[in-house]
């Protein structure tokens, strides 16, 4: 590896040591400085490995890590095709937002405590990213899960803000307790945990364990990547700073999932896996849909969208279309985090009032910021040629393929209605945001300051052209890079020398147009003059999420809280502190009976020692 | 010539009256003295067996005891003194802080 590839997440880590021990003493122009230039300097070098990136994959082994018998692990990074997209999406997309936070932190109190936990994340998503061992990728994992939960519960003097932060972290518990077992399946079968040797050999893995792994580090990425059923923490996580919402909860952290399955694509080619895959992806993504069209708060919407899109994601995993599903991680990094900026600079022109009942017609006042949401949305329902019109449509061609040779046809079926409310949604909006009248007009809402609009008119530029990186006729860049990565499954298009589609595929693509205008016209249809249609019983279904809510809040909670209870009053109080306290007891009591012996008269310890030489005399004369 | 019993038994008596005085006196100086009594019944023994048995190994432990005698002397009259002027006493009884 080029010796500057491995300071990469070494640089965010620097900044994140400086500003979380001197950063409250610095300048606030001192603090954002350090902050953005971490990441700038990360991302350089990440465009420079990319520059001088040889082609074939590269790792460097920092030092060796664990070393205890036949186990042993080396902290080390692995740098190929596949990492250097992640690292260069989340470098870029990282970039960006820490520059929009200037502007919309600079009335913050806690400044630099903002910049050091966001530089801590870039620090644990770049080493997820580029961890050669699972074992340094659960690290970077484990990392990003930690500051996800200091920057939701950010304002932790909020009560909200701070349960989201626990939510967050103890939903995301359970998932990763399923990852570290998958992780030890894995190290048992093939004893070793090296990414790239686990998938050259997952074909050799007999078959239920191949099965056991995979869905179990699947389960990991439900949780990580807010899948059902273990989605509920990403909505909740909105009560955090909107950039956090942006970097994390949009384009870099909940895509760690979906990365970790790329990555070890070999290993969950089980048909059985891909299955569930598949429709665990397909499924969220239309609930998450379903969900978004009910939700009043703008933020959340976005973050149900997020969801959403991330069942895409999975889905095109499970219909073996790994590139594709990358494809659009990549342009959702670009439109979602659009998205969520231009939610930040309402909210910051607004006061943090982010409901949508009490917005509306702000598209006057706010006219950069409503071009950047209405290219943001329009990417996101797949207006060609926008970005996520380009990665979408070929998930959904894959996905019509996969159906037509055999496969499932749920995914396909669940990924075009998808397609439809995603465009009714993010219309209504749009609509309840920046068009109708003020909701509040004594609000005289004015637009943020360069240093946030700078960065939102480069995502929306990527937002506009990200399309080109996958799209046939530009030749496809980023999906004959990944090629030799994923072979086959790749899916170069035609027009970009790759083999030619299946005639099902060619009517996928005008088919999730035609579903996608349809849905915006619905959608401005349906919500005109700013009111919601009563959806009946459809309604009541989705704002209860279909039943979820009262199935984690009527069995799970309760039960989980009468664990806690149980453990804490018999358990902790009963077993443990008992067990503790007696050995102190023990020892205090025995000490009050020694001490007698102790009773300050020099002429008692002389008669003490002369007995003692004496017994020890008669022990040497008798014997 | 006097028989080497004659000095063991001497060193055992002076022995056991320098015991006897570290337990039962009060006064940190007749204490002292006791000790230093009852390092000379060794120092008696270690010569008496080392002319009976006509070694020079006694003597030379003679010369030891005397030398951390002299020293032990230094450091406890000091000890002795300061105690004298903290609290006008050199009763043993009174130097009770360790007490449990």
């Amino acid at each position: 590896m080029a010796s500057f590839a491995w300071t990469i997440p070494l640089w965010p880590l620097l900044g994140w040591l400086l500003l979380g021990t001197l950063g409250g003493r610095l300048p606030r122009r001192v603090v954002s400085f350090v902050g953005c230039g971490s990441v700038a300097l990360s991302f350089a070098a990440s465009l420079l490995a990319m520059l001088t990136f040889p082609g074939e994959p590269q790792t460097v082994q920092i030092f060796s890590w664990i070393a205890a018998g036949d186990f042993s692990v080396a902290a080390g990074l692995l740098l190929d095709r596949l990492s250097l997209v992640m690292v260069l999406v989340v470098g870029g997309v990282g970039l960006l937002i820490h520059i929009y936070s200037i502007g919309y932190m600079a009335g913050e109190r806690a400044y630099s405590r903002y910049f050091a936990y966001l530089n801590l994340f870039m620090a644990s998503m770049l080493l997820l990213v580029m961890g050669s061992n699972l074992l340094v990728l659960f690290v970077g994992w484990e990392g990003v899960g930690l500051c996800s939960y200091l920057l939701i519960g950010f304002w932790f003097d909020r009560e909200r803000a701070a349960n989201a932060g626990r939510k967050a972290f103890i939903v995301n518990r359970i998932g990763d307790a399923a990852f570290l077992v998958g992780i030890l399946v894995l190290w048992n079968a093939l004893g070793t945990l090296d990414l790239r040797t686990i998938a050259e050999r997952a074909s050799t893995l007999s078959p239920p364990v191949m099965l056991t792994a995979s869905l179990l580090l699947f389960v990991g990425a439900t949780g990580k990547s807010a899948q059902l059923p273990l989605y509920t923490w990403l909505p909740d996580a909105m009560e955090g700073p909107t950039p956090v919402s942006a970097l994390i909860h949009a384009a870099t952290m909940v895509t760690a999932g979906v990365y970790l399955i790329a990555r070890l694509f070999p290993l969950f080619t089980h048909p059985i896996t891909l299955l569930v895959i598949s429709t665990v992806g397909a499924v969220t993504a239309l609930f998450a849909a379903t969900i978004a069209l009910v939700e009043w708060d703008l933020k959340r919407v976005l973050a149900y969208s997020t969801i959403s899109q991330l069942g895409y994601m999975f889905l095109a995993m499970g219909v073996l279309a790994p590139a594709a599903g990358l494809f659009h991680l990549t342009t959702h990094a670009f439109f979602k985090a659009l998205l969520f900026l231009a939610a930040g600079s309402v909210m910051h022109a607004m006061h943090d009032v982010i409901d949508m009942r009490r917005l509306g017609g702000l598209a006057g006042p706010l006219r950069y910021t409503a071009v950047a949401f209405a290219i943001g949305a329009l990417a996101l329902v797949g207006i060609p040629p926008l970005a996520g019109a380009v990665s979408k449509d070929m998930i959904l061609e894959r996905a019509a393929e996969h159906a037509a040779a055999g496969g499932s046809v749920l995914p396909l079926l669940l990924g075009l209605l998808t397609a439809l409310v995603t465009s009714v949604y993010i219309t209504r909006a749009a609509l309840h945001t920046f068009l109708g009248r003020p909701a509040d007009p004594q609000a005289h809402p004015h637009e943020g300051p360069p240093v946030m609009a700078r960065p939102m008119g480069i995502l929306a530029l990527l937002a506009v052209f990200g399309g080109l990186l996958g799209a046939g006729l530009a030749g496809a860049p980023l999906l004959r890079f990944l090629a030799p990565q994923f072979g086959e499954a790749a899916h170069v298009p035609a027009a970009a020398g790759g083999a030619a589609p299946t005639s099902v595929a060619t009517i996928t693509s005008p088919l999730a147009i035609i579903v996608a205008v349809a849905g915006v016209v619905v959608g401005l249809v349906a919500y005109r003059g700013r009111r919601d249609p009563d959806l009946g019983m459809w309604g009541r279904l989705a704002r209860s999420h279909f039943g979820f809510i009262h199935l984690y809040d009527g069995v799970f909670v309760p039960i989980a809280k009468r664990l806690a209870w149980t453990l804490a009053g018999p358990v902790d109080l009963g077993v443990i502190d008992r067990a503790v306290n007696g050995v102190g007891a023990l020892l205090a009591g025995g000490a009050r009976g020694l001490r007698r012996l102790q009773t300050g008269y020099v002429r008692h310890y002389a008669a003490i020692i002369l007995l003692g030489t004496v017994l020890i005399l008669a022990y040497w004369v008798i014997r | 010539m006097v028989p080497l019993t004659y000095y063991l038994v001497l060193s055992a008596v002076l022995f056991s009256v320098g015991m006897t005085g570290v337990l039962v006196r009060r006064n940190a100086l007749i204490v002292f003295m006791s000790i230093e009594l009852m390092l000379n019944s060794v120092n008696l023994t270690f010569v008496a067996l080392s002319r009976h048995l006509g070694s020079i190994d006694g003597q030379l432990a003679v010369f030891f005891t005397i030398v951390v005698a002299g020293v032990e002397v230094v450091v406890g009259l000091a000890i002795i003194v300061e105690i004298f002027r903290s609290r006008a006493s050199v009763n043993v009884d009174d130097v009770d802080l360790l007490r449990g």
